[in-house]
């Protein structure tokens, strides 16, 4: 890339270029959305994806009602009527399985929902602030990140009789907004010393662009990290409830399933048709998740993108990333750095 | 989990926004005001918890929990008395008034009887369950960091090979449900191969003693549980420090270690997995609160007799005084895990050490 | 004619356990437009915490900073058309800029703050503003700092000081994270723009030799205090005080031999 010293038109003579239009809002979204588009992210979101699918449309993909009782039909292993074999009331698993993913999906997003918007609040604004404003919504923070978070939850869920979804959303992210608080916290006050943001105060930008418009931006892949985490941990805690039967088991999820198995001794008498699927499936969302936060973990932090590759191109050529001297060679290789 | 950031360096120079410090010596090797820093945020949280007991029955419906008192008629007088002020039923007192009267029981160490087991009170039954929990849980998290840790600093060192398949395993370990992988192993493990007990510490009909052979059972119903939690766990240690290891393996400090001829195993160890692991300790303090939630669900799974299975228990029988016992101890608990980990931190890092200047 | 008074401007930081640092220690200067004051001294000086004070970063402990007469107003209007005349441009030009906005964005918000040009102007305005500091606007417009060498993000900064069309400018180490090679040109862009628009500007820096270079009068600190001030050939050839001299003495030049430089001996022949 050359400077361009001097590129002014000589005096007299118009500037014939035409004015480049501006990026296009389809560039400007795309390269919004970098951090998605490694091949890790992909495969996660195209999972996720699934499931969402899934959920939106349990009511079609469902072959039988999941409370279709049929007494003819009890614990019976995977024919080609029941997918997935029958329970010990002779209900379709496999109905029980899609209609339990439209609960996961809604509390677990709903849950994260409002534990970042929690978090967003509290560690950008205390990490920005100085002093004891900022020391007490720190210390804020801490409480609630030490505080056990199941046993409260338990002791809370188990005062309502009959909590819907948005109830139980709502406990789960009250209590898992501390860690991507203390995160963004962290990240804010790193980002509020660095020049550019000191260059928007001295040119007299007012607070509230200064936090949405330079350190948002900047902060959009820790926020979107923290998002998919905190989902990953509220449908953890949500299946993890369910089992435990603090939930009350109207609600469809996995975890009621694997509540009624484990009640009927499913785990006991080889009914792997019946403990299988649900298990699996909240491995596979947690699998998605995770994927999604490698993708832009590797974006926000290069080095461990290119760490193993560039480990693996040396080893290609014989050397080992790891010694202390560079071998020298007397022979020219054949290829060439990339 | 996203990577940790590193600290920054002297926060005070940073803060104070010029780089004219001078150099003071530092007084002495013990971080008083680190320390001092830690406590009084401890004992905040302390009073935190305490005030989150005390307002949590008062919000509950008044009818469930007097019938809870009503339900037992063989209660003394004096159980009654502090089972009211525990529960909120003492409305007749001020709300400050009731708030001192609960502080004055806690201190005196009486969280009031537990109407499922018999009318004992609850100090008494808790105590019996938490060495098991303790024990469980303190054995597999010791284990879990140490192999999670151990095992990142050899992936991130050897980056680039084959080793590297081993993060995406354990990381899908990690985000299998603790109940699942649990039940999944007695499915296999005590069902099918019958190598394992089915749930408890100990045999039906052992009494506890200090026998080898009560030892000997204890360790065998143990090791299904302890085995699936260190599984789990595994991954998010392994990652953590894989992470942080890449990070400090491109640290200038480390390249001058190779350059300098010292051996492979001692840049390894001495050099990045010693500053690698800083932050690792950081987040295991953070991460107990975690753990206690993933060990009270194996001892559901396992019939395990420690407190989680109490919680779960008192909390079926809606035995409040119980359940709030519990949440106390666990709470106080993580605290003190906390605290010896902050302590331990201190001690590690010079940079904690050196604010003291 | 714009006129800035620092006068016996006293800055002392709290620091926790330490007691306290003092950054500047009675520090005076007069700067008026058209004129080039170097700001001379070593880490750690106080240099910057006189750039800070002067976009209002900070705020002085003890003294007064005036415009034109006036001291600085804390807040509102007032504050605000104190700072749309004097602009700062930063030293590390890879922090300065802010790497999720485009050169475009980075010039359009100094315009838009101080309603420089009406909202139908402001694309012709970032262009000139673009071609001024030699930089090709086609080029360079739609880009992100990441995507720009150190030497043309330094220029957009530059660009962005202006936009405002200020009447002083403070220049914190402005080419000292640059390549030596490209340095010349920035400070040579510095000078003509400095002339034509007969801006007066506080070059702040280590190095003598720009100082002496680009600079009217020198002021050197040391610890936070003015040790010597003055027209620059005079400070440069003829320093009065110890720090100044040391200072000289410790600038490498080529032409030197080792052995001759006072102090050192048995130097390579």
């Amino acid at each position: 890339m050359t400077t361009d010293l001097r590129t002014e038109p000589a005096p007299g003579l118009p500037t014939e270029r035409a004015p480049r239009p501006r990026a296009s809002a389809r560039a400007r979204l795309g390269s919004a959305f970098a951090m998605f588009r490694n091949r890790k992210s992909i495969t996660g979101l195209a999972i996720l994806g699934f499931f969402v699918l899934v959920a939106v449309l349990a009511d079609v993909l469902a072959p039988y009602s999941p409370t279709k009782v049929d007494n003819t039909a009890r614990l019976q292993p995977p024919s080609a009527e029941h997918w997935l074999g029958t329970t010990h009331l002779g209900e379709d698993v496999l109905s029980q399985v899609v209609h339990g993913t439209r609960g996961v999906i809604v509390v677990g997003f709903l849950a994260a929902i409002m534990a970042t918007i929690i978090a967003v609040v509290v560690g950008v604004v205390a990490g920005y602030l100085r002093g004891w404003r900022s020391e007490s919504l720190s210390a804020l923070t801490n409480v609630f990140l030490v505080i056990p978070g199941l046993p409260l939850i338990i002791i809370v869920a188990s005062m309502f009789d009959d909590p819907p979804l948005v109830v139980i959303a709502a406990v789960l992210g009250l209590t898992g907004w501390a860690w991507g608080a203390r995160v963004l916290r962290a990240q804010t006050m790193s980002l509020r010393n660095r020049d550019f943001v000191q260059a928007a105060r001295a040119n007299g930008e007012p607070l509230r662009r200064i936090i949405g418009h330079e350190m948002l931006p900047n902060l959009m892949a820790l926020i979107a990290a923290s998002f998919v985490g905190t989902v990953t941990a509220a449908i953890l805690g949500l299946t993890t409830l369910s089992y435990i039967g603090v939930i009350p088991v109207n609600t469809y999820n996995w975890g009621t399933i694997l509540n009624w198995a484990s009640a009927q001794g499913a785990f006991r008498q080889n009914q792997w048709w019946w403990f299988l699927p649900p298990g699996l499936c909240i491995a596979a969302i947690g699998v998605a998740l995770s994927l999604i936060n490698f993708g832009i973990d590797e974006y926000v932090n290069p080095r461990l993108r290119s760490a193993g590759e560039r480990a693996r191109a040396m080893k290609k050529r014989g050397l080992d990333v790891n010694d202390a001297v560079t071998a020298v060679r007397t022979t020219p290789s054949a290829r060439e750095d990339a | 989990m996203t990577a940790v950031q590193p600290q920054l360096p002297t926060e005070d120079a940073v803060e104070a926004g010029t780089t004219a410090t001078t150099a003071v010596r530092g007084r002495s090797r013990v971080p008083w005001r680190f320390l001092a820093g830690r406590a009084a945020f401890y004992l905040f949280t302390l009073w935190a918890a305490v005030t989150i007991n005390f307002v949590l029955p008062r919000m509950m419906k008044g009818d469930a929990v007097s019938q809870y008192l009503s339900r037992n008629r063989n209660v003394s007088p004096e159980a009654a008395d502090a089972l009211r002020s525990l529960l909120g039923l003492d409305t007749d007192k001020t709300l400050v008034q009731q708030y001192v009267d609960y502080w004055v029981l806690l201190l005196r160490g009486d969280l009031g009887v537990s109407l499922l087991h018999g009318l004992r009170p609850v100090t008494e039954v808790i105590s019996q369950a938490l060495p098991w929990t303790v024990g469980l849980v303190g054995f597999a998290t010791v284990v879990s960091f140490a192999v999670g840790t151990v095992g990142g600093a050899v992936v991130g060192w050897r980056r680039g090979s084959r080793l590297d398949a081993l993060i995406p395993v354990t990381t899908f370990l990690a985000t299998i449900p603790y109940f699942w992988l649990g039940l999944l192993g007695i499915a296999l493990f005590s069902v099918n191969l019958r190598w394992f007990p089915i749930g408890k510490a100990y045999g039906v009909g052992m009494r506890p003693e200090w026998s080898a052979e009560f030892v000997g059972q204890v360790i065998h119903h143990g090791t299904l549980p302890a085995v699936t939690i260190v599984i789990a766990s595994l991954g998010g240690w392994m990652l953590g420090m894989r992470n942080m290891m890449l990070t400090v393996l491109d640290e200038d400090y480390v390249t001058v270690a190779q350059a300098k001829g010292l051996p492979n195993s001692r840049v390894l160890w001495r050099y990045a997995a010693r500053n690698a692991v800083l932050p690792q300790i950081q987040s295991f303090a953070l991460s107990i609160g975690f753990i206690v939630g993933g060990t009270i669900v194996m001892e559901m799974v396992f019939s395990y007799p420690g407190v989680g299975k109490l919680l779960l228990d008192a909390t079926n029988a809606k035995d409040y005084a119980l359940m709030q016992g519990v949440f106390l101890v666990i709470t106080l608990s993580v605290l003190v895990a906390n605290i010896l980990a902050d302590v331990a931190y201190a001690f590690l890092d010079p940079r904690t050490r050196q604010t003291e200047a | 004619m714009t006129v800035l008074e620092f006068d016996r401007v006293t800055k002392t930081y709290a620091v926790r356990g330490a007691g306290h640092i003092k950054a500047l220690d009675d520090v005076s200067f007069t700067l008026t437009s058209g004129q080039t004051i170097g700001l001379v001294g070593q880490s750690g000086s106080g240099k910057s915490t006189i750039a800070k004070i002067l976009t209002q970063l900070e705020t002085p402990t003890s003294g007064q900073v005036r415009l034109d007469g006036e001291p600085i107003p804390r807040r509102g209007a007032g504050l605000r058309a104190y700072r749309q005349k004097l602009r700062m441009v930063f030293q590390d030009p890879f922090a300065s800029l802010n790497p999720y906005h485009s050169v475009r964005y980075h010039l359009e918000r100094p315009l838009r703050l101080d309603d420089v040009v009406p909202r139908a102007g402001l694309d012709d305005e970032v262009r000139r503003l673009l071609e001024r500091v030699r930089l090709d606007p086609d080029v360079v417009i739609d880009r992100r700092p990441h995507e720009l060498s150190g030497g043309q993000r330094q220029r957009v900064a530059i660009a962005r000081a202006l936009a405002s069309r200020p009447r002083l400018l403070v220049a914190d180490e402005p080419v000292s994270m640059l390549d030596v090679s490209i340095r010349l040109g920035v400070l040579n862009l510095l000078a003509d723009l400095r002339r034509e628009e007969g801006l007066g500007v506080l070059y702040i820096t280590h190095d003598l030799a720009t100082a002496r270079h680009f600079s009217d009068e020198i002021m050197v600190l040391n610890q936070g205090r003015v040790v010597e001030s003055g027209p620059a050939d005079d400070v440069i050839l003829r320093p009065q005080d110890p720090y100044t001299r040391a200072l000289r003495a410790a600038s490498p030049d080529p032409e030197t031999h080792f052995a001759s430089v006072s102090g050192v001996d048995g130097g390579v022949r």
